[in-house]
């Protein structure tokens, strides 16, 4: 009985130790002591962020072989291989928290674990590429740029080089939208279109606001989060609001009204129910991007048990 | 179910120009020391972040205790005669 006591109470000096170490604005490092539900809440939110970037290589990696010039293809494959690296970036980032690789694919290939709900949209014409530049990693950008401060140290490293890498992607982009309102009425068309299937799923890519937020208590208290949902939504609107302008796009919200008093634009409901049904596996193309994202790894099942060979050959050979 | 052998993990160091100190990047993973630094090269250096790389097996890292850093790192803090503030210069002592 006092044993178990003791290991009450110094879990409790530890804890009262680590929130005071995060509250002073202190980094946590994988080696540090930390509470079971801190590295739960970050092993769902980081790997979640890493499947996000792989998965969303699906939907521009639709339009590589159909870009409209040699410069605009470059420029994807480029773009959507730094996906890739910041797929990586963060699985090594979860990795020290003490889950596997292997363990994070399979809660992704089981529906476990989740990734951010704009990839389950259909990438229709070349404007959807602008679009997703523009608006899709603008909203990434956002996001990340908070996360910079996060307070494990691990993943705050990985998000400064991202960052690093994004605005880039989020030019590209916009070049490609404003290149096409220069065109055409066809391509002005087409842009405005992209324009309107995008606007409110980026939007939504910040979450529910805040008092809807299941886990949203925790990672304010440990630093994880630093600011809201919706603090980051309307920042995103502010500044993106004015470029589409500037190229002759409509954001499609009736409702969006500058408001001089809180210095920022107000703007109409976001449709949840979607969201809802989008989470839960009911978007156009859930079902696709996880079956792709399976067939591909199984497929190069192959090349991971070829290396593996070669490695014991090798080791075998250097020890005779 | 599928074999699903993700490879070793491999901790990457990189060097941003000749001359600098070899900065922890993150890790990779590979079946061996060739495929490590290829693709280290193919993750943290896209854009000329380095001139050279160095990767180590994870396991093979030893690293200090953080519970005992006060111990570890206590001698260094009463030897303050290490430090140059700590010595009195005569006035008008110069370049020194
Ligand atoms: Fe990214
Ligand atoms: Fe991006």
């Amino acid at each position: 009985m006092d044993q178990v006591q003791d290991i009450i109470s110094n879990d409790h000096a530890l804890l009262s130790k680590f929130e005071e170490h995060v509250q002073a604005g202190e980094a946590v490092e994988p080696r540090d002591w930390m509470p079971e539900a801190y590295r739960k809440h970050l092993i769902r939110q980081i790997s979640q962020h890493a499947h996000s970037e792989v998965i969303g290589m699906q939907p521009e990696g639709n339009w590589i072989t159909r870009a409209p010039s040699l410069r605009a293809k470059q420029i994807l494959l480029a773009k959507i291989q730094d996906e890739g690296g910041h797929g990586l970036y963060l699985y090594s980032a979860a990795e020290t928290l003490g889950i596997t690789r292997t363990e994070m694919i399979e809660q992704l290939h089981t529906g476990k674990a989740k990734y951010s709900n704009i990839f389950n949209y259909p990438s229709l014409t070349w404007a959807d590429i602008g679009a997703i530049g523009w608006l899709v990693d603008g909203a990434a950008i956002v996001n990340q740029v908070s996360l910079q401060r996060t307070s494990y140290a691990p993943y705050s490293r990985a998000m400064v080089r991202i960052c690093k890498e994004e605005s880039f992607h989020q030019r590209q982009g916009y070049e490609i939208m404003a290149k096409m309102m220069k065109g055409t009425a066809e391509q002005r068309e087409m842009a405005q279109d992209a324009m309107n299937r995008w606007w409110w799923p980026s939007l939504m890519m910040f979450g529910p606001h805040d008092s809807d937020s299941p886990h949203a208590a925790d990672a304010f208290r440990w630093k994880i989060k630093r600011h809201t949902n919706d603090e980051l939504r309307q920042k995103f609107i502010d500044k993106t609001v004015p470029q589409a302008e500037l190229i002759g796009l409509t954001v499609p919200d009736p409702h969006l009204k500058w408001n001089d008093a809180k210095g920022g634009y107000d703007h109409g409901e976001i449709n949840w129910e979607e969201f809802k049904q989008v989470i839960n596996g009911n978007g156009p193309c859930n079902k696709q991007r996880l079956q792709h994202h399976k067939q591909v790894h199984d497929n190069g099942a192959w090349v991971r048990e070829a290396a593996e060979a070669y490695k014991a050959r090798t080791n075998n050979q250097s020890s005779n | 179910m599928a074999h699903n052998n993700q490879l070793d993990s491999w901790e990457v160091f990189m060097q941003a120009r000749p001359g600098a100190n070899y900065i922890h990047q993150g890790s990779v993973h590979a079946s061996d020391r060739k495929m490590a630094l290829q693709n280290a090269r193919d993750t943290y250096s896209r854009r000329g972040e380095g001139t050279s790389i160095w990767v180590v097996p994870t396991n093979e890292i030893a690293a200090s205790n953080p519970d005992d850093s006060d111990m570890f790192f206590d001698p260094a803090n009463d030897k303050i005669y290490r430090l140059p503030t700590f010595y009195t210069m005569p006035e008008g002592a110069k370049q020194i």
